[in-house]
């Protein structure tokens, strides 16, 4: 095939939206691929119905909207809901401790992975390695709701273990999840606790991808274990942590809904309402529909933003795509 | 090896050691609970359970499973857990085959791709959703706990990559020999990809049990809260009474040990799953992120 016929032949397979060349070609597109279409129709309908239509469906953000007068029939507010958001002192609360919740588990759930990964890269022994990777892994696998009843056992302060430890060594018990600081404190340790060693799963694998020949010929020059880390290891991962780094800040308005749904409290609102929960008492519990979808279409937008920046960024940084 | 200096043992030891108190840190609270729930009621008020039951007992744990209430929501989770997984696997597979496909085969691939990617990157939020699932009839029924998760963009993503390793010539050796492309998918493509596809399925299962908040509001009557949603409640309720305030909706007051041993039997599944989990997760994530 020369350079022509080629084109011609992938100008054919083109689909016809994009020529509108005519009722053959239209056909012969449609010979070619309508199992293909077949087998997406099924994920294509249920995206549709479940994604879409509540993105359209977000339009009552703008409205007033009553369940009983139904979408269309609500009356059309433009951008009132978004302008209270902005000067309702409780939800410029909600927004900082999101920020301020996220940030804190931003940077811990960045370096305490690190710093853990580069650790075990020095154990020797398999067998130890093995157990310790089994064991850090599992609570990421158990669910917010699980955790939240260990957690509320353990860190009762009538006679839960963590303040029984603390009472042995002196310390006053803490109401871990009924203070405010204490609360913001819990939840970023917990988040921490939970996921460090499988956050750590892509700096290992980093670690040991890397060339032994590397760490050989340093020690050859006499170089210390130390510097060997400091000149080999660190700059070796740093592409992945950029990545890494990036592709969080993505997400730096979701501070944890899981996690804070099943760990506070009418006590803590002030220092641990975040916008998803926000969004969830207010909006749903409270009925306030269309100021709910408001917030939530509000966080979507700079989240959506965020989120492209941040990929662009960790592409210009790190040479990273996923697709 | 040639670094034996002085420091770098002293540091392998120390390391060792902190090693070993950040993974038992990671097991001390499920093993406390564990102990907990096996134990007596009067040492579990008094506060005297370490890491072992103190009085051991199976009370807890038959009064758990006599609970008419707890064993419902367990076979609703159990419920959605298969027809959420079974729903998903089949929509999801069916559709990376098509996306499988190179866009000279399949003009229109990208178009499709982008449609989902998406949904990844913006959605409408909870309340419209809600909404829509309201306006469907659907709340109440265990379709609000399936459907709306049923296409999983990242697992698609995931099979597409993986049918892609499979190689053309099978394919077109069961076109050869008349095979349309369904008959390729389920007699070529499902027997090959057989591990994958048990991979992103237990995924599918675990992420399944794992989800409570589409139980909170999509189920307005909590008897058809699965597993997950039901120890939430227990939960909230349980978080509340501990600040003085007790909620009449759900009450659940029920001792301690009665508690742990529920949420141990809701983390049960997933410790059994474990194992697997582990293996394949590890490889997953490795796979999706350092790839090109």
């Amino acid at each position: 095939m020369n350079k022509t016929e080629e084109r011609a032949a992938f100008a054919a397979a083109l689909p016809p939206f994009f020529l509108r060349k005519g009722k053959v070609e239209m056909a012969n597109y449609w010979r070619k691929t309508w199992p293909f279409h077949m087998l997406l129709l099924p994920a294509l309908l249920l995206c549709i119905v479940f994604q879409y239509i509540p993105l359209f469906g977000a339009v009552i953000a703008f409205e007033d909207y009553k369940p009983w007068l139904g979408i269309k029939g609500s009356p059309w507010v433009g951008l009132d809901h978004f302008k209270y958001l902005l000067t309702y002192p409780d939800s410029k609360q909600v927004i900082w401790n999101t920020l301020i919740i996220s940030a804190f588990k931003l940077v811990f759930n960045l370096f305490v992975p690190i710093i853990f990964a580069l650790l075990l890269n020095e154990v020797r022994k398999m067998v130890f390695k093995r157990v310790v990777q089994t064991l850090v892994y599992l609570p990421h696998f158990l669910s917010w709701v699980i955790l939240g009843g260990i957690l509320l056992d353990i860190l009762s302060t009538e006679g839960g273990i963590v303040n029984r430890v603390l009472n042995s060594f002196g310390i006053n018990s803490i109401f871990f999840l009924g203070n405010g600081q204490w609360f913001r404190f819990t939840v970023i340790l917990s988040d921490v606790w939970k996921e460090f060693g499988f956050s750590a799963i892509i700096f290992l694998a980093t670690l040991v991808g890397i060339n032994p020949a590397l760490y050989e010929a340093a020690e050859i020059d006499g170089a210390s274990r130390w510097q060997q880390v400091k000149s080999i290891s660190f700059p070796l991962i740093m592409p992945i942590v950029i990545v890494v780094a990036t592709l969080s800040l993505g997400r730096i308005l979701d501070a944890g809904f899981d996690q804070i749904l099943n760990l506070y409290n009418p006590l803590v609102y002030a220092h641990g309402d975040i916008i998803d929960t926000f969004v969830y008492r207010e909006g749903l519990n409270n009925g306030q529909f269309s100021f709910g979808t408001a917030v939530g279409l509000f966080k979507s937008m700079i989240g959506f933003v965020l989120i492209v920046i941040s990929y662009r960024l960790a592409y210009k940084l790190a040479n990273y795509r996923i697709f | 090896m040639r670094y034996r200096s002085r420091a770098y043992t002293v540091f392998t030891i120390s390391n060792t050691l902190f090693l070993c108190v950040l993974a038992l840190i990671c097991i001390l609270p499920l093993i406390h609970v564990l102990a907990v729930s096996f134990s007596s009621r009067a040492a579990a008020t008094a506060n005297i359970v370490n890491f072992w039951p103190v009085g051991f007992t199976t009370d807890a744990y038959v009064q758990t499973l006599a609970n008419e209430k707890f064993l419902r929501s367990m076979w609703i989770g159990v419920e959605r857990t298969l027809l959420g997984t079974l729903l998903s696997m089949a929509v999801v597979t069916m559709a990376s085959y098509s996306l499988s496909k190179s866009s000279y085969k399949f003009p229109g691939r990208q178009i499709y791709i982008w449609v989902f990617v998406f949904t990844m990157l913006f959605s409408g939020g909870l309340i419209p959703s809600f909404i829509l699932v309201s306006k469907l009839h659907l709340i109440d029924s265990i379709w609000a706990l399936v459907l709306p998760s049923a296409v999983s963009v990242w697992n698609m993503i995931l099979m597409l990559n993986f049918f892609r390793t499979i190689p053309p010539d099978l394919e077109e050796a069961a076109h050869i020999d008349g095979a349309g492309h369904l008959r390729v998918l389920w007699s070529v493509y499902l027997p090959v990809s057989m591990p994958s596809i048990a991979t992103l399925s237990l995924f599918s299962m675990v992420m399944h049990w794992n989800s409570w908040f589409d139980g909170v509001i999509y189920m307005s009557n909590p008897d058809g809260y699965p597993l997950a949603t039901y120890l939430h409640s227990m939960i909230v309720s349980d978080n509340l009474s501990r600040i003085g305030v007790t909620s009449e909706s759900v009450a659940n007051f029920s001792s301690r040990t009665v508690k742990t041993a529920q949420i141990f039997i809701g983390a049960l599944p997933i410790l059994l799953v474990y194992p697997f989990l582990q293996k394949y997760f590890v490889k997953g994530i490795v796979l999706g992120s350092v790839k090109s």
